[in-house]
């Protein structure tokens, strides 16, 4: 009964949806007076509440593991952890579908509710385009995908969910991740909206800028807490693979990056119009295409699930139309866009772009580098483009965004000099210079940690160049959130540069009571023990770890067997002090009655997660200026009306 | 007949599967006594790709195969061979796609070819977008 609510509930949804459609597109032909047009935002509205409520229902079978439900029976265990539960609803692909529609339909529910800055045309406009591309994805999950469907026998037992899967960082990153991904729906809506009505002014911009920078704040999360993911349950130390997943994520990332700072310039000079439409266009196309790579079974791995051709086509058609579609409608009404106004190259706009065609250039190759392996292998050549292609060839483009990022923020609007900021330039430069002489002085460090140790100083200290001179309690919050994120980039660099420098391996076999050590720790192995869990056995090695003449410290690192499904995990453990991690693994036995351990020293490692949550940080605090601005201004212009009204009333 | 077959599946399978179980070679989880040369050998590994698993590098698998693969590289690397070679030696073995480091070839060389171009592209841009006077 729950399951058939929740199915229910999905079908209105869908019915809605197409409301929302035609609603939206009557108003466009008869003007936004008509009768259908005041249905376009109640219908949004009511699609968020049911889509949210199928999803309560698909959590609440999870719950109490209704073993009557397909999806329950192939995917969850009494067994389980009831938080594990809950995550495994959406640790498989019907579930996680289910809850990209959820993110879609409340993000759409809440540009109806709330969004009242556009010009009503725009708006149902907008409405229309959301409508059309959630119809999409509930044709996906209706008819190819039913998360509800019932066995004709329940099962005995269910099948369990896949331990690497049973971890907290599940319950959370999907569902930060896909309100990042679909959150970037609402700017190919608005995008899409603009380009049919042909209104893409200043006051679109900065519309849309707060729906940008909310998808982009949780994107950033998704990808930090994804990549701390990898790095603690994978077992290895290592934090980003270039695998195509995680390019699937960052991809997006990098498209919303510069969709946010093209979106500002357009908000505040009227430039840059039709690369901002694009972007906007681009983002949530990126979005799609990771869903494609990631649910289509092209890819396998942890995120795949399960490979079903017959899926895979079904979402290569709604990418194409979707995408195909949105380029189309692009490149008829581009054209009619005029670009907007023009800035000289020393500017704050001219900064931008620069920022923005190297972002760009980034992602075309990762994109690349992404889909060239597949290309191939329908030609039956298999190849591998992993980080000896990614690292080098990215780094061509990042870091000259990163020394315009440096400068840029300096730079007024429109026009400017050089000269006006030599001061600073030259103490950024001399930075930089500084820090690749000292780092190469230091150590033999390859080139490009190198750099990127050096690059990570001089934009730290220039990222609060752009305070110099101004009353701090005077600068906007929005600036203290450009600042906080340019930072942020810094700590993420250094961390990610100081990891690729300085880390130390130690791969040891011991006896018990046998020692080791790796960088500054001295380690010794005290004992193996058997350890039980609800569904896995384990052997804990107990280590006694020592930071130079500091206290001991004891660990126990684990090697898991889990028996539904059975599969072999480790559990590592991290020991952190503030200027890096001890990362311990225990691996098997071998053959002579020793103990397999695997030690990592990772000077500043931990820099890489912070420098992401400042980044965040960075974002949310932007958020938070632009839309309390907004309210002051709404606020002051009510005043001004109310004030005029009440004086030609006297 | 298709009993026959069926058992003689299972017969053939049982050496496969013990496979799996057999102690990993000594140097899978072992460093080289030679701090230089398990540096070498450790950044070859990075760019060589577990061809059991899903976009790991063998420096990062549990996977047997990979272990095997670990114990290549380190005995070859303390023999004194060369990275390179190791590297072209194994390709020679498991194919291009064992290596993360794509070579130049007739199917490759769009890879190579499309940065060069994009920074082309992107200097075009720039330069065309900020030639023009405010």
């Amino acid at each position: 009964m729950i399951a058939e609510l929740g199915l229910a509930a999905l079908w209105l949804a869908a019915a809605l949806a197409v409301l929302q459609l035609v609603g939206g597109a009557l108003a466009l032909r008869g003007g936004t007076e008509s009768e259908l047009a005041a249905l376009t935002r109640p219908a949004a509205v009511l699609q968020g509440g049911l889509v949210a409520l199928s999803f309560a229902m698909l959590l609440w079978v999870f719950a109490i593991t209704d073993l009557s439900v397909k999806l329950v029976a192939m995917n969850s265990h009494s067994a389980k952890p009831l938080i594990f539960k809950l995550s495994g609803a959406w640790g498989n692909h019907e579930g996680s579908m289910l809850l990209w529609v959820t993110v879609m339909a409340l993000a759409g529910a809440l540009i109806a509710g709330i969004e009242r800055r556009l010009p009503e045309r725009t708006m149902q406009a907008t409405l229309a385009a959301q409508g059309f591309v959630a119809l999409g994805f509930y044709a996906f999950l209706l008819l190819s995908s039913n998360p509800f469907e019932r066995l004709p026998q329940p099962a005995a037992e269910g099948l369990g969910l896949n331990p690497l899967l049973q971890d907290i960082g599940l319950a959370f990153h999907p569902p930060t991740l896909y309100i990042g991904y679909v959150g970037l729906s609402v700017a190919f809506s608005f995008a899409v909206g603009a380009l049919i009505t042909r209104e893409v002014t200043p006051a679109f911009a900065r519309a849309m800028r707060p729906w940008i920078l909310g998808a982009w704040v949780f994107l950033t999360l998704g990808l930090v807490a994804g990549s701390y993911w990898a790095y603690y349950e994978l077992g290895w130390g290592g934090y980003w693979f270039w695998d195509p997943v995680e390019n699937a994520a960052l991809m997006p990332w990098l498209a919303a990056t510069a969709l946010l700072h093209s979106a500002g310039v357009l908000a505040s000079r009227d430039a840059l119009r039709v690369w901002t439409i694009m972007l906007g266009v681009v983002a949530f196309s990126m979005s799609m295409l990771g869903t494609f790579l990631v649910r289509s079974g092209v890819l396998t791995s942890v995120h795949a699930f399960a490979v079903d051709p017959e899926r895979g086509s079904f979402i290569l058609l709604l990418l194409t139309l979707y995408i195909g579609g949105a380029l189309l409608l692009f490149a008829l009404r581009a054209g009619a866009i005029s670009e907007g106004e023009r800035f000289s190259v020393a500017s704050r706009e001219g900064a931008l772009v620069v920022n923005n065609v190297m972002l760009s250039a980034i992602l075309a190759v990762v994109l690349l580098g992404t889909l060239y392996p597949l290309l191939t292998e329908a030609f039956d050549v298999r190849v591998s483009v992993g980080p000896p292609y990614f690292n080098p060839v990215g780094a061509i483009f990042a870091f000259p965004m990163l020394a315009v990022m440096a400068v840029g923020p300096l730079l007024r609007w429109r026009r400017d000099s050089w000269g006006r900021i030599s001061k600073e330039l030259a103490l950024v430069a001399a930075m930089l210079l500084a820090g690749i002489v000292l780092f190469a002085v230091l150590g033999e460090i390859a080139l490009l940690p190198l750099l990127g140790l050096a690059f990570a100083v001089a934009l730290a200290v220039a990222s609060f160049l752009p305070l110099k001179g101004r009353r701090l309690k005077r600068v906007p919050i929005a600036t203290w959130g450009m600042i906080t994120a340019h930072f942020g980039i810094a700590v993420m660099l250094f961390g990610m540069a100081s990891e690729g420098a300085f880390s130390q391996e130690r791969l040891a076999a011991l006896e018990e009571g046998g020692t080791t050590s790796v960088g500054p720790w001295a380690v010794r192995l005290e004992a193996v023990e058997p350890v039980a869990g609800p569904n896995w056995t384990a052997l804990a090695g107990r280590l006694t770890v020592r930071h130079r003449d500091g206290d001991p410290q004891a660990i126990a690192p684990q090697s898991r067997n889990f028996w539904a499904p059975p599969q072999q995990t480790t559990e590592s453990v991290l020991v952190t002090r503030w200027n890096g991690q001890l990362y311990a693994v225990m691996g098997g036995s071998s053959t002579d009655g020793r103990w397999q351990v695997r030690l990592w020293w990772k000077p500043f490692v931990t820099l890489i997660w912070y420098g992401g949550l400042l980044i965040a940080l960075g974002g949310v605090l932007a958020l938070v200026g632009r839309v309390r601005s907004d309210l002051k201004h709404r606020y002051i212009s009510r005043r001004i009306t109310e004030r005029r009204e009440e004086r030609e009333t006297a | 007949m298709r009993d026959l077959l069926a058992l003689l599946a299972i017969v053939l399978a049982v050496p496969l599967a013990a496979q799996g179980s057999a102690p990993p070679a000594p140097y899978a989880y072992r460093q080289l006594d030679d701090p230089d040369q398990e540096a070498v050998a450790r950044e070859l590994m990075h760019t060589l790709r577990c061809i059991r698993c899903q976009s790991q590098s063998i420096a990062d698998s549990d996977a047997p195969m990979a272990g095997d693969m670990r114990h290549q590289v380190r005995i070859r690397i303390a023999a004194g061979e060369e990275p390179e070679a190791v590297r072209r030696w194994l390709m020679a073995r498991y194919g291009d796609y064992v290596s993360y480091e794509p070579v130049m070839s007739a199917t490759t060389w769009p890879l190579f070819a499309i940065p060069p171009i994009l920074a082309l592209l992107a200097g075009l841009i720039v330069w065309r977008r900020l030639r023009r006077r405010a």
